[in-house]
């Protein structure tokens, strides 16, 4: 039990960052607006949950113009992948456990 | 006394790990719900690919008609009868698609989406890839007065628009896709049954997946 519980990722430990995750699994990138809209979720707690995963390099942030208008996309890192397909199975074992 | 010191503790460590793992259930689930939203378009309309069907189905009655009421026996490019055959099949088409979008949009507002969405923006351009090169093919054929293979074209084409559109919408477009494909192929040895084989395609079958997808995913809601 102690080893599966090690395994469940504190970086993923939340609604969004769950959320961001799987999306950016089955999608190459993602724009911050497709992002947005698929979560529900606020500007700024966005940008901050992404910044955290970021941080983790468990995703890559790419900033540009397309036109005038400043486009954010986001990839999920191979370590990110690696990590987050370690968490579920940590998730499915634990479920399977009880 | 001494019972309920033990079983304190037992209830409170019993209760901590339900939450918990109602709690990765939930995880579990976001995680497949936010997958499948944000890779598929899933807002598509049951109930559009019915009355797609049932204009399919009007628009082969009235090109039967038209070719019934042709004393000539055969049709060319430029007799009148070719004419309001291409007319009616250019309306069930504008018509056909109109709806869809029409009851598509209003589908995704009800659930809460943009219509117009990356997923939309996808499910379109690997829609029209196969269609636009068989809409091309069809008018090529057309031009060389290859009228016979029109109808198996056509179908054979729109089959493998909608398999290769069913990855990025609902699973059932594939199984359309595969049934039109192979009545196209079946259409190709029976050339002479063309406009049956097309109202079977884009009239039956649309009417028959249609109503599955509706009664599978738009009743629910």
């Amino acid at each position: 039990m102690k080893n599966i519980i090690q395994n469940i990722n504190k970086a993923f430990d939340h609604r969004i960052r769950l959320g961001i995750m799987s999306i950016l699994m089955v999608n190459e990138s993602a724009d911050f607006n497709t992002l947005k809209e698929l979560l529900g979720v606020t500007d700024g707690n966005l940008a901050s949950h992404a910044k955290a995963l970021e941080a983790e390099n468990y995703i890559a942030i790419e900033k540009q113009f397309i036109g005038k208008k400043p486009n954010t996309s986001y990839k999920a890192t191979n370590i990110g992948k690696q990590a987050f397909r370690k968490h579920i199975e940590a998730l499915e074992k634990l479920i399977a456990k009880s | 006394m001494f019972c309920q010191k033990n079983v304190l503790p037992l209830l409170c460590h019993s209760k901590y790990f339900y939450m918990e793992e109602k709690n990765y259930l939930q995880d579990i689930s976001d995680i497949k719900n936010m997958m499948n939203r944000s890779s598929q378009f899933i807002s598509l309309s049951g109930l559009s690919g019915v009355l797609a069907g049932v204009y399919g189905l009007i628009g082969a009655y009235v090109a039967n008609a038209l070719i019934a009421k042709n004393e000539s026996g055969y049709v060319t490019l430029e007799s009148a009868t070719f004419k309001a055959i291409a007319a009616t099949a250019a309306i069930v088409l504008l018509l056909s698609v109109a709806t869809a979008f029409i009851m598509t949009a209003y589908k995704a507002r009800r659930q809460g989406e943009k219509v117009w969405n990356s997923t939309a923006r996808r499910l379109m351009v690997n829609f029209l890839i196969p269609l636009v090169t068989g809409g091309v093919f069809a008018l090529l054929l057309l031009r060389d007065e290859m009228y016979g293979m029109i109808a198996p074209v056509t179908l054979i084409f729109y089959g493998l628009a909608c398999v290769n559109a069913s990855k990025y919408t609902l699973r059932d477009v594939r199984y359309l896709g595969i049934t039109v494909v192979i009545l196209g192929l079946v259409a190709t040895a029976f050339l002479a049954y063309g406009l049956e084989f097309w109202a079977l395609g884009f009239g039956v079958c649309h009417i028959i997946y249609g109503s599955i997808m509706y009664f599978k995913y738009d009743r629910k809601n």
